[in-house]
């Protein structure tokens, strides 16, 4: 089954240039945060069926038990600006007016939902200097553990989605927000994040990540069925890459620039970082090397300059 | 030792005019921080999500830090290398080098949501995080700072009587023949050990100096090209070892200034011709890595990076190395003030460049200015580490005895 799947990956990566084949013709190990990658889960957007209902908004909050926002969920004023994820909402939809496929004179709506990637390699889990932000194991979830933060936000520096949120107004006990996956609901059976569950477009499918890559690329190589009046879908399956991969990928009938989404490179961040932090510190070989050259020199120069006594503060 | 004695200053007062203005700085900033502590980071910040670090952290802490390597340069150069005729600004760098890394954790209780939660990398070990390294170095750096500092105090304690209150209060715990007499204990093993501690000051210092410079290198996509690289930590420990003896005499000469004492240029002279070496070899790494990465094309493109750029090298390494190749700069009191001075400036502005004006967030909606808290609460920092440093150098065996005409 697992094997099936990576050769399967190796074909895709063929045709679209897979993460995980490429990550192994570098041969650089592969990093332990991607034990089990396999059985990850992901969600696949489907932007051409979404149709800014804000209904996913609404189940997030709820199942979040987030507060009551100053505008209701149906109200569609939100959409004049653009929103981003913030420590009260963990998901939001925009909305752009991208031109038209057919008629250049014309712009047509779109939308799109942001939320945590739940990346593959994340870069908030490799910055987190207390481990608050850990990659789960079973579902693939980017899970905050507040009891552990300090607060000092480097996770929000590192994300290069912009997705984490502070309660920069609370005094005493200030969190990092943002989406957890619902990891509590899909860490059971048949368990779907609540966004997911809400949506009446059935947008977003929820499952295997590596079967939704698979899914994804023959949605874009055979369109059909309901999403035939939008036009094509755009040759790219965004997150599948993306910073090494994430477990929300999207699929787009309009170029992924005008949606909002950041053209990314595709190594994930924390192996530039790691690899210069776990050189520089290799079992504490070099720190240990110059203690010792440091050692040698004090007691060399000792000897050479005139005698004097041992050193005083 | 063959070194003059170094002693308490006692030609200046505590309090002067000067003082009184550092006071009123430390009121305001105090106000603003207790705000800060009653009502979040949110009321007197202009952090928010695009921006979560401000001048909190590229100038509390990353520029403290750097102002602080004159500690384990001139620590390396006195102990390890024994050049022993700097040792008369040993303990002022050393002073300075303890107080900043002092302040650095105190600025960082600010700037921290959960502070009460500041000593929790001791228990959570996050090893990938180059965050983590920073802070158990750090943590384990003003450790041996202060057991490299209690000399100073225990030779103190050995002396004559204090003078100035609160320090007064110690007197009558002093006068006990037994606490002398573990005074001389403890001192003296702090003598056998200390060579241990002045090397493994000079390796931490190395170790989270370099890693500082890599804390950035995570977010490749929200950095300017012209700071983004990845020998990043490599230019932060070459500019932290070049800003260390332009830090030295940049504070020996206000100290000299401050307490109505000759300046030391006996000493700073040729400890100055070294910074030639130092920064020489920081600018190189720079402009080499600027050539490799062919980053010199956003040169030109009229952005704030990119004046920002050519200010930080321009007047703060170029400008300051050219004036410091000239023996008469050198030998000049002024001169080579201003170039020590320009090169804290420049490193403190690369500080500054990288954490702040080179982050760019992708979706930001507004660009980061500092909120008049957060300058006020910086200000007060800076100042009470001032007051600090003045308390210190007049109750303590500091600078080096003083024979002949003040200046």
């Amino acid at each position: 089954m697992k094997t099936s799947r990576r050769d399967f990956l190796k074909i895709v990566g063929l045709a679209g240039g897979s993460t995980l084949v490429s990550g192994r013709a570098r041969g650089s190990e592969s990093p332990p945060v991607l034990e089990g990658a396999e059985d990850w889960y992901g969600c696949l957007v489907d932007l051409s069926l979404c149709e800014g209902c804000r209904k996913c908004e609404l189940a997030c909050n709820e199942a979040n038990e987030l507060p009551s926002p100053d505008v209701p969920f149906d109200d569609k004023s939100v959409f004049e600006k653009l929103r981003r994820p913030s420590a009260t909402e963990y998901t939001v939809v925009n909305r752009y007016q991208v031109p038209h496929p057919t008629d250049p004179e014309q712009t047509k709506r779109a939308f799109s939902k942001v939320q945590c990637m739940h990346c593959k390699d994340p870069a908030c889990v490799s910055a987190c200097l207390v481990g608050a932000f850990t990659k789960d194991k079973e579902t693939g979830a980017v899970v905050y553990d507040g009891s552990r933060c300090m607060g000092c936000r480097y996770c929000m520096v590192a994300c290069p989605f912009q997705v984490p949120a502070y309660e920069y107004f609370n005094a005493f006990t200030p969190v990092v927000r943002k989406c957890q996956y619902c990891v509590h609901r899909i860490s059971k059976e048949g368990g779907l994040p609540a966004c997911v569950k809400m949506c009446p477009k059935e947008a977003i499918t929820f499952g295997i990540r590596d079967d939704l890559v698979k899914l994804g690329w023959e949605k874009i190589k055979h369109p059909g069925g309901k999403n035939r009046k939008h036009g094509p879908y755009v040759e790219h399956l965004y997150g599948e890459n993306e910073v090494g991969g994430t477990g929300w990928m999207y699929l787009s009938t309009v170029p992924f620039n005008q949606l909002g989404f950041l053209n990314l490179p595709l190594e994930a961040p924390p192996r530039t970082t790691e690899t210069i932090q776990h050189g520089i510190f290799k079992h504490f070989v070099p720190p240990i090397a110059l203690y010792t050259l440091l050692g040698v020199c004090m007691y060399l120069f000792k000897d050479k300059n005139k005698p004097a006594e041992s050193p005083e503060g | 030792m063959e070194h003059a004695k170094s002693e308490p200053v006692r030609s200046v007062k505590f309090f002067t005019p000067g003082v009184f203005v550092l006071l009123l700085i430390i009121a305001v900033g105090a106000a603003f921080g207790l705000y800060r502590f009653i009502f979040g980071i949110g009321s007197v910040t202009h952090l928010d999500d695009q921006w979560p670090w401000g001048i909190w952290i590229a100038i509390d802490v990353a520029t403290g830090v750097a102002l602080a390597a004159g500690g384990f340069t001139t620590g390396a150069l006195v102990y390890i290398f024994h050049r022993e005729k700097y040792h008369g600004v040993i303990r002022a760098a050393l002073l300075t080098a303890m107080l900043g890394y002092t302040f650095v954790g105190i600025g960082l209780m600010f700037d921290l949501g959960k502070f009460y939660n500041i000593w929790h990398p001791v228990i959570y070990w996050q090893g990938n995080s180059v965050l983590f390294e920073v802070g158990i170095c750090v943590v384990c750096y003003l450790n041996v700072l202060y057991l490299e500092f209690m000399p100073i105090v225990l030779e103190r304690f050995k002396e004559e009587e204090f003078e100035n209150f609160p320090l007064t209060l110690l007197n009558p715990i002093l006068r006990v023949k037994s606490v002398q007499t573990a005074i001389n204990f403890v001192d003296r093993i702090l003598e056998k050990l200390m060579f241990i501690f002045i090397i493994m000051g000079v390796v931490l210092s190395c170790m989270h100096q370099s890693s500082l410079g890599a804390l950035m290198v995570i977010a490749p996509t929200k950095m300017h090209p012209l700071w983004w690289t990845p020998i990043s930590p490599l230019l932060f420990l070459s500019s932290a070892v070049a800003v260390g003896f332009p830090m030295v005499i940049f504070e020996s000469m206000i100290a000299s200034k401050s307490f109505k004492r000759p300046r030391e240029m006996n000493i700073l002279t040729p400890l100055s011709k070294m910074i030639v070496v130092t920064l020489g070899i920081y600018l190189a790494l720079k402009l080499g890595d600027m050539a490799i990465r062919e980053t010199y094309l956003y040169l030109g493109d009229g952005s704030v990076q990119s004046l920002m750029w050519l200010i930080e090298m321009g007047a703060g390494v170029v400008l300051p190395l050219m004036l410091l190749m000239s023996a008469k700069v050198r030998k000049s009191a002024g001169l080579l003030f201003t170039s020590a001075a320009l090169v804290v400036g420049g490193v403190a502005l690369n500080r500054i460049n990288v954490f702040l004006v080179a982050y760019d967030p992708p979706y930001d909606a507004s660009p980061y200015f500092p909120a008049i808290g957060e300058i006020a609460i910086t200000a007060a920092l800076i100042c009470t580490l001032a007051l600090v440093y003045r308390f210190v150098a007049l109750n303590f065996p500091i600078l080096e005895a003083v024979h002949g005409e003040s200046d």
